[in-house]
């Protein structure tokens, strides 16, 4: 079956064991996850997982039904067919020497808008963000000149325009447009 | 109103604010204040356990009989990982249980102190719920919500870890009225439009066959299921499980499914066109080989649980929701329709295939043993089995109309379940009469509960089905490893003088005519009785579907000529 990268966003209740229990899951079912992040979210007591897979549709809807089975996962939706926002940081450590310094800044200051945050005669430190595809060509590109260390975040996705994952209290909200299918109802 | 009371006293009164009556437990160390408390709660009936396992198996089978949550208490360290195989058969069964361990006390905590086990960490993928306790004051909003989490939805087992200092600890105390648990949220309704879409595939139907699961029992929703079969004349068929959620005495009724199923359920199965799956999981032994299973059939699957929706299958209708709702409002779109072909048709696989027979023999075979106590207790009695080769005995030839009369470890399928269980049970509906049905393997692991059934005067009948013999296993090496009994041929002991040890009047059987006497005898003598069972070593359980077969290639009892054909 035909696989491709999902976004699934999660709020859940910022208490001990909660990553366990995501992480477990995720385990459990034999799933593989390209990432995981964790912060806080907008809501005070809530946090806020973005976990990206690589999966068939029917594997990556499975999962997201078990985790919404965890107590603490308030809210779990499937945003990869939604219009979101992705985005990366990776901070890249790269060998430099008199004769390459160069041509390292002006790939990655004027080719992919990166930030030079560190310097020492032998080494340099790129700081990028962006969606994945621009991080890892970027990394690709420095692999040639030799990378010592490399520091990634993960994705974190947001839908566009106004719709938040959670209904404001006394506030109805409106139909997520692109979901097909009712939550529960799901084959 | 609102009072001072410490972390046990709490405890306590929150378990009488949720109805508890009895507790099966084990005491320890992080336990003592807990223990100490008992007293002043004389309402709280504490059984006295052998082993923790069997206090979560007993606590599992007195929830499933009873319908209320279960309740045992262990203490740290070895008391809790003790619970372990107990809290996982519930987990599987979706059986209602709050396991209760205590915890080294607060300021030992991550220290590897004495008896400190991490048992929320270990018990993460075997509880619907748990919660390490943090503060006395906690307490009672925790185990208000452990109860509601535990026998909601779909039912499960919460465990609450409390550290010892919690237990003396003294905090203001108020039972919540509420519970406010944003992520919680059982889908108990079905979706109008997709039941709507189910009864037009029911009304088209012309081979419709409807399965069960231990949901029907759960959700109670006996008398809708029997409505739903009765008007659109569809035949039953249900899991292991499943037994005890229609009468099986009706003519609609076609038994049990499966690896050990009616060989005419099977194949009912395989030649259906709508398969309609109300509160089942699509389990393995339920299926047989999946890929194959039900192959000209549109799926309509009920259940509450939405990630049992597709998990094993493509279904065509899925309806989250409780089932007793669901049924409710599918029933008025139900055409009432005689189907007299296809209920023809089926009869004719029953007559052709009678799996359900006995045959005619000298030796002492188990199903008749079985068939006998069904006999003798006119059907009134609800059976435990542990597991293997007696369990399919004991699901295939009793005869259950009673409702909710089979209490059997299906998905974790625990040996040893057997004795504890059965002690669960008769605690659960004391006025009832209660059989285990045990292997002389399972009855083994969890014999020390022989004590138990004396010291609290349980009145459990036990059938031991003695073949000498780890049976199932043994049958498994008879037909896939060409008879190499290795590791499954088992040597005693004398259950009788086991039985004398403990103090419970027990009888052996070793020839067919002594079978009704004792069981008679049994019925007639207060309190517990045990019954040895010397049956047929080598008997085997037909029918049978192979692993990587489908249900339509099942094999059926082979003859008396094809067995010593076979060198038999
Ligand atoms: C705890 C546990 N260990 C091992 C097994 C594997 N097993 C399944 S059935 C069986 C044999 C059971 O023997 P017995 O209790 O005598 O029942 P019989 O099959 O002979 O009726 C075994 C070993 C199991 N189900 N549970
Ligand atoms: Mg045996």
């Amino acid at each position: 079956m035909a696989t491709m990268k999902r976004t699934l966003v999660m709020l859940v209740e910022d208490k001990p064991g909660v990553l366990n229990r995501v992480t477990s899951m995720i385990r459990r079912r034999n799933f593989n996850i390209d990432s995981i992040t964790v912060g806080h979210s907008v809501t005070p007591g809530l946090s806020r997982m973005v976990i990206s897979v690589d999966g068939a549709t029917t594997a990556v809807e499975q999962v997201r039904k078990q985790l919404d089975k965890i107590i603490e996962v308030v809210k779990i939706t499937d945003i990869s067919e939604e219009n979101i926002i992705s985005r990366e940081l990776a901070l890249i450590k790269v060998e430099s020497t008199p004769d390459t310094r160069a041509e390292i800044v002006r790939i990655a200051t004027d080719v992919y808008r990166a930030n030079v945050v560190d310097f020492t005669p032998e080494s340099i430190i790129i700081e990028i963000s962006g969606d994945e595809d621009k991080v890892n060509s970027l990394i690709d590109l420095l692999r040639g000149f030799g990378v010592i260390e490399l520091a990634r975040t993960g994705r974190i996705a947001i839908t566009r325009g106004k719709l938040g994952p959670l209904p404001k209290t006394g506030e109805e909200q409106p139909k997520r447009p692109k979901q097909k299918k009712p939550k529960h109802q799901n084959n | 109103m609102t009072t001072k009371l410490k972390g046990a006293q709490i405890l306590c009164q929150s378990l009488i604010n949720e109805g508890v009556e009895t507790i099966f437990g084990f005491p320890g160390g992080a336990v003592l204040p807990l223990y100490d408390t008992l007293p002043q709660y004389p309402q709280l009936r504490h059984i006295l356990v052998r082993h923790e396992q069997a206090a979560a198996h007993a606590a599992d089978a007195y929830a499933r009989v009873t319908g209320k949550v279960g309740v045992c208490f262990a203490t740290s360290g070895p008391g809790a990982t003790n619970l372990v195989t107990g809290i996982a058969n519930a987990h599987l069964d979706s059986v209602p249980m709050v396991a209760i361990t205590g915890q080294v006390a607060r300021p030992f905590i991550g220290k590897d102190a004495f008896q400190e086990i991490d048992i929320t960490g270990i018990t993460v993928p075997i509880t619907k719920h748990s919660y390490a306790v943090r503060k006395a004051e906690e307490l009672g909003t925790i185990i208000k919500e452990a109860f509601y989490i535990a026998n909601t939805g779909r039912p499960g087992p919460v465990l609450i870890d409390i550290p010892k200092d919690v237990f003396d600890e003294e905090a203001n105390f108020k039972y919540p009225d509420t519970i406010d648990l944003a992520g919680y949220e059982p889908t108990t309704h079905g979706h109008p439009l997709q039941i709507k879409k189910a009864a037009k595939l029911i009304n088209e139907a012309k081979r419709p066959v409807i399965i069960t699961g231990r949901g029907i029992i759960i959700s109670k929703a006996y008398s809708e299921l029997k409505e739903l079969a009765e008007k659109a004349q569809i035949p039953i068929t249900y899991t292991l499980l499943g037994i005890g959620g229609f009468p099986e005495s009706h003519v609609l009724s076609f038994g049990m499914l499966g690896m050990h199923g009616m060989a005419y359920a099977n194949l009912a199965i395989d030649s259906a066109d709508l398969v309609i799956a109300i509160g089942m999981r699509f389990d393995d032994r339920a299926t047989a080989n999946v890929s194959r299973f039900a192959t000209q059939a549109q799926i309509i699957h009920i259940d509450i649980d939405p990630a049992e929706i597709g998990k094993n299958l493509k279904i065509t209708v899925p309806i989250v929701g409780d089932c007793k709702n669901v049924l409710t409002e599918l029933n008025k779109l139900v055409e009432s329709q005689p189907r007299v072909k296809w209920i023809k048709e089926i009869e004719q696989l029953r007559h052709d295939h009678p799996s359900h027979t006995i045959r005619e023999t000298e030796d002492l075979i188990p199903q008749y043993v079985i068939r006998q106590i069904y006999e003798i207790t006119k059907g009134n009695a609800t059976i435990v089995t542990g597991v293997g080769q007696h369990q399919m005995w004991s699901a295939q030839h009793y005869v259950y109309d009673k409702p909710n009369s089979l209490v059997s470890s299906g998905g974790l399928g625990t040996m040893g379940f057997e004795l504890p269980a059965g002690m669960g049970a008769k605690v659960g509906i004391p006025n009832e009469i209660v059989w285990t049905i045990a292997g002389d393997g399972g009855f083994q692991m969890t014999i020390q509960e022989l004590a138990t059934i004396v010291q609290e005067n349980i009145g459990l009948k036990i059938a031991i089905m003695n073949n000498g013999y780890l049976g199932m296993v043994r049958q498994w090496q008879e037909l896939f490893y060409q008879r190499r009994y290795v590791a499954t041929p088992l040597a005693g002991p004398d259950f009788l003088k086991i039985a004398d040890a403990y103090g419970i009047p027990a009888i052996r059987v070793e020839h067919k005519i002594d079978v009704i006497p004792a069981i008679q005898k049994a019925m007639d003598t207060d309190g517990p009785f045990l019954i040895d069972f010397r049956i047929e070593p080598e008997e085997n359980v037909y029918p049978m579907v192979a692993p990587g077969a489908s249900l339509a290639e099942i094999l059926e009892e082979p003859s008396k000529d094809e067995a010593s054909l076979a060198g038999k």
